[in-house]
């Protein structure tokens, strides 16, 4: 025909090419195992592992969790270790360029002590650059890291249960988020700021309350404010996700067996969205990261001498001319801070998240 | 549609009476009310001072009186710069903010959606590797850290521009830039991601199945989907760019409403500070609600509903 | 000149995917005439689409053609610039698509959407367009056309829009039609009104149609040959009467056996086909369908069963019809 079908000629006694190599064995039913042999299963995968296996194929992505891990190690390890520390001031070591020896130090190490170099040198006050850029570091993380989880916190909570309960009560929890959401952070986060200062002062002459000065007033209304404000968009992603999710049969049936709203929330919902909550979390870390420089670099932020990399940078502009690397140390740290914790973010959002699976 | 314009001034009204509300009762945290300073005023003037502001009156009179001075626009006056009124300082303040900001917003939407739609159409290639490169870097860069460089390197090094005041074209490049960096970044990682979506569309399909060229599906039938998220973006925009401005004008020392209220802050003028936040609220609270309506307005399928 | 409106020959067409090669299209020849309404039917996957799209040039990416031709009205396809693909689509080929909710722009009006073709492949200016526009929403039968020229797709409901659909695709009186499921994503009810339709506009415009679907019942009521697709390749190909009468692959019988019939004399029932698709990244070595296949032999396993011809108009590749005719050979000769 059109096509040229292979047709096995019966007339012709020599056999074609094509049957030349039967043999009425072929022609025999096959065996079940042998069928199933033929069926090549992908085998399937969980969700963890499938997940998992994705990121690790992410060159990016695993690039930038070492990254985040190398700075964790640089930001909570190596200060331990590190000679100087970020408070110290180092008596005629004052304003020394990067791996500067000052005189006494240099005499020192002529009687054969062993010094160890300033790396990034010392400020006015004669405090290790270094020293005071890794404390920063630290800072910055863990400001990162406790306010995302405050905000994962309220977040997920707040989501779960507007979307869960539904009805006139998703109605008005999402009016208040609405609400806030218009509300321009920054502004407030400022006036928070400066206005909370004073009652946290009073606060922290009380007993049982001294850690407050140790953690820094500053430090803490901006955990405050977070807690206040940033949890929206966590929210709204948490009760899309739970208005879809309530709608399937397993949720249903939790409740016909009579599990209590707390327990379906907590057990049902809220592990099933735990992709969405983490790939959240982690791309919070480095906005709250990101605010937070920015109020340390107006001065809002910790109070000295603890140093945040915002606060380093800006007491540096000052001698940008003559001293620009004081400036840019920390500059350059949060930068590869953030990148790495944005570019890890969006690692585990393509390999977790599943909406973006395909 | 009227009944979603209505809804959305009304939750606006009420978010800036909140805020007002909030703004005020903060301040009563700050001890001594607004007019503490460093050189503690003597008894007999903060008494004369109080009761020249109503201070020693009940909260809630003060509270009434406040809402109802806010009401009338007044902002009140501010303590550093005796006599002036709030008003009056971001009346001279605000212009020279706004002019740099509308440029850099300018700028970084151009731009932004230009460098996002072209590495979209690249998909892995090295064009879109090299956008994404930079637009990645872009978000991850505080704005300080931007201004710096360029402070650093435009300006000390190359000694190519100013590095201070605002007197003459030269002067905004700077400033402008650092502006625009960050949002021009986010719009063209944003537009780069929607414009994949959209080309991934079945009405893309269909529009090449007509025989459309792919510059013309391009323009007329991904372009315009692509681009509405882009608008709902301009609210976080332009509260961005005003936040924003706080740091490139204290770097630059350009004296907008930023650098006022910077110094405000560190001054500790309080009815500056409240006057400066109200007014910066409003701006942005308004300008929120009008980007929500030109989105309905520009998205078909919201018309009805 | 070929006497055939499609033509197309040992087509061979891969995707190239991150995981591997996916053999999309192997060894597809399709011949059709003008005027001819052909059906396809296969399971999703089984490679119709994918025949009909680069029957346009439009074969997604990231699909290649490794070999083969395709000739539509005696020009080859497969050898076309992006221009000469360009002026052929929408104007002598068109298609319509499954899903009407998505296949329409959101953000233009059904007028522009179907203007948009018209000024594009013919000399008419806009107000031309617009009368043609209306002469079309009149002939797909939807009522209120002027209003409906100003309404945006999120307004019409899933039939309206597939009317639509086949609107922009009638627009410049193309020579094929191709419909890529037109029906899987409309209720029952819509489903029957599109097909009746469609079956009225051919015989008015008298174009050739390639119907792709997976419901037998659709091609039963609609076309004259039937292409039966799995795994790529054309298992069977016949007159619709062959093929609903006298199947002879044994994918074509269970597809048969699957579905429901009206007219059933006794509790008849249903039987499924077992199992489930070949995965496409490592096609079995033997038939695709052997896994599936309730009469398979141990050749089936290890080779690709060739073509046999039933009759004039019928063939199918199976093992069993080579068996068949293996024993009448074997007898003969021992005979």
């Amino acid at each position: 025909m059109k096509n040229m079908p292979l047709k096995i000629d019966i007339n012709s006694d020599k056999s074609l090419p094509l049957t030349f190599h039967l043999n009425p064995e072929d022609f025999l039913p096959a065996e079940e195992e042998e069928k199933q042999e033929l069926v090549v299963m992908r085998e399937s995968v969980s969700f963890w592992s499938d997940g998992l296996r994705r990121f690790r194929k992410n060159k990016l992505a695993m690039a930038s969790l070492f990254v985040v891990i190398f700075m964790l190690i640089f930001a909570f390890i190596i200060p331990m270790f590190y000679p100087y520390n970020y408070y110290q001031q180092i008596r005629g070591s004052e304003a020394l360029a990067p791996f500067e020896y000052s005189e006494k130090e240099l005499a020192a190490k002529e009687a054969g002590e062993k010094i160890f170099p300033h790396v990034l040198g010392t400020d006015t006050l004669g405090r290790d650059i270094m020293a005071r850029v890794m404390m920063g570091s630290r800072i910055s993380i863990l400001v990162g890291i406790v306010a995302s989880s405050i905000i994962l916190i309220i977040g997920s909570v707040y989501g779960a249960i507007s979307g869960y309960f539904g009805g006139w009560v998703d109605t008005i929890m999402m009016r208040v988020v609405d609400m806030i959401y218009t509300v321009p952070d920054i502004l407030i986060i400022i006036l928070l700021s400066v206005t909370l200062k004073y009652p946290l002062q009073n606060l922290a002459t009380k007993a049982g309350f001294a850690w407050i000065n140790r953690v820094g007033v500053g430090l803490i209304s901006i955990f405050i404010v977070f807690s206040m404000l940033y949890w929206v968009g966590m929210a709204r992603i948490v009760r899309g996700q739970v208005l879809a999710l309530k709608e399937l049969e397993y949720v249903s049936a939790a409740k016909a067996l009579g599990a209590s709203h707390k327990r379906i929330i907590r057990k049902h919902l809220l592990t099933n969205c735990i992709g969405t909550l983490i790939v959240t979390t982690t791309l919070q870390i480095p906005a709250s990261i990101f605010t937070e420089s920015f109020l340390s670099f107006l001065g809002l932020g910790v109070s000295a001498p603890m140093p945040s990399l915002g606060s380093l940078a800006a007491t540096a502009i000052d001698g940008i001319y003559s001293y620009p690397y004081r400036l840019f140390a920390p500059a350059v740290t949060i930068s590869i801070i953030i990148l790495a914790f944005n570019l890890l973010g969006d690692g585990l959002r393509d390999a977790f998240d599943p909406k973006l699976k395909n | 549609m009227a009944q979603y314009i209505v809804k959305r001034i009304a939750l606006a009204i009420i978010t800036l009476f909140v805020v007002s509300t909030f703004t005020f009762f903060l301040m009563f945290l700050v001890p001594g009310g607004p007019f503490l300073s460093e050189k503690a005023p003597s008894p007999a003037t903060l008494k004369a001072l109080e009761e020249k502001y109503g201070l020693n009156l009940p909260v809630t009179q003060q509270y009434k009186n406040y809402m109802l001075r806010l009401l009338k626009g007044d902002l009140g006056t501010s303590l550093k710069q005796r006599g002036r009124e709030v008003n009056n300082i971001i009346a001279t303040r605000f212009p020279v903010s706004a002019k740099i900001g509308a440029v850099a917003i300018l700028i970084a939407v151009t731009v932004g959606v230009t460098l996002g739609s072209i590495a979209a159409l690249n998909r892995g290639k090295l064009l879109d590797s090299i956008i994404i490169f930079f637009s990645t870097c872009g978000i991850a860069v505080p704005g300080f850290v931007v201004c710096t460089v360029l402070m650093y390197i435009l300006g000390l090094k190359l000694n190519l521009l100013p590095t201070f005041g605002l007197t003459s074209g030269r002067h905004y490049i700077m400033p402008v830039i650092a502006l625009a960096f960050y949002p021009m970044s986010y719009i063209s990682r944003l537009m780069r991601s929607c414009m994949l979506d959209v080309l991934n569309q079945d009405y893309m399909r269909t529009a090449k199945a007509k025989g459309l060229s792919q510059w013309k599906a391009l323009f007329k039938h991904a372009l315009r989907n692509a681009i509405l998220p882009v608008v709902t973006y301009l609210g976080p925009l332009l509260a961005y760019t005003l936040t924003g401005s706080f740091i490139v004008e204290k770097i630059f020392t350009i004296p907008g409403l930023g650098d006022s209220f910077i110094s405000s802050i560190t001054g500790r003028d309080y009815p500056l500070i409240m006057g400066t936040t109200i007014f910066l609220a409003f701006l942005i609270i308004t300008m929120n609600v009008i980007v929500d309506i030109i989105y309905k307005l520009v998205d078909p399928r919201i018309k009805l509903s | 000149m070929s006497e055939y409106l499609v033509d197309i020959r040992n087509l061979r067409l891969s995707f190239f995917t991150p995981a591997g090669e996916v053999k999309a299209l192997n060894d597809v020849s399709i011949q059709m005439k003008q005027g001819e309404v052909l059906g396809i039917v296969g399971e999703s996957g089984s490679g119709k689409s994918v025949t009909a799209y680069s029957l346009m040039g439009l074969v997604p990416e990231p699909g290649r053609i490794i070999s083969g031709t395709i000739d539509f009205n005696g020009h080859r396809v497969t050898e076309m610039t992006e221009k000469q693909l360009r002026e052929m689509r929408g104007n002598e080929i068109s298609i319509i698509f499954q899903d009407p909710m998505t296949s329409l722009n959101p953000v233009y009006t059904i007028g522009n959407q179907i203007e948009e073709v018209i000024l594009l492949h013919t000399t008419k200016d806009r107000k031309a367009a617009r009368e043609r526009a209306l002469e079309l929403l009149n002939l797909v039968g939807i009522n209120e056309p002027h209003k409906r020229l100003r309404q945006y797709p999120h307004e019409l409901s899933g039939g309206m829009r597939q009317r639509v659909m086949i609107a922009i695709a009638l627009a410049c009186e193309p020579k094929l039609l191709i419909a890529d499921e037109p029906t899987t994503a409309l209720d029952v009810t819509i489903q029957a009104q599109i097909l009746e339709l469609m079956n009225d506009l051919r015989k008015k415009i008298g174009m050739s149609i390639i119907m792709i679907t997976h419901d037998l019942g659709v091609v039963a009521s609609m076309c004259e040959k039937i292409a039966v697709m799995y795994a790529g390749k054309i298992v069977e190909y016949g007159t619709a009467e062959e093929i609903f009468y006298n199947p002879q692959h044994e994918y074509t019988k269970g597809l048969l056996m699957s579905i429901p019939k009206l007219n059933a004399t006794e509790h008849e029932k249903l039987i499924p086909i077992e199992g489930t698709p070949v995965d496409m990244l490592m096609p079995p070595q033997g038939c695709p369908f052997a896994p599936r296949c309730n009469s398979c032999m141990k050749i089936c396993l290890r080779e690709m069963p060739p073509y046999t011809d039933i009759n004039a108009d019928h063939y199918s590749a199976c093992w069993l019809l080579q068996k068949e005719a293996y024993e009448s050979l074997k007898g003969g000769v021992a005979q």
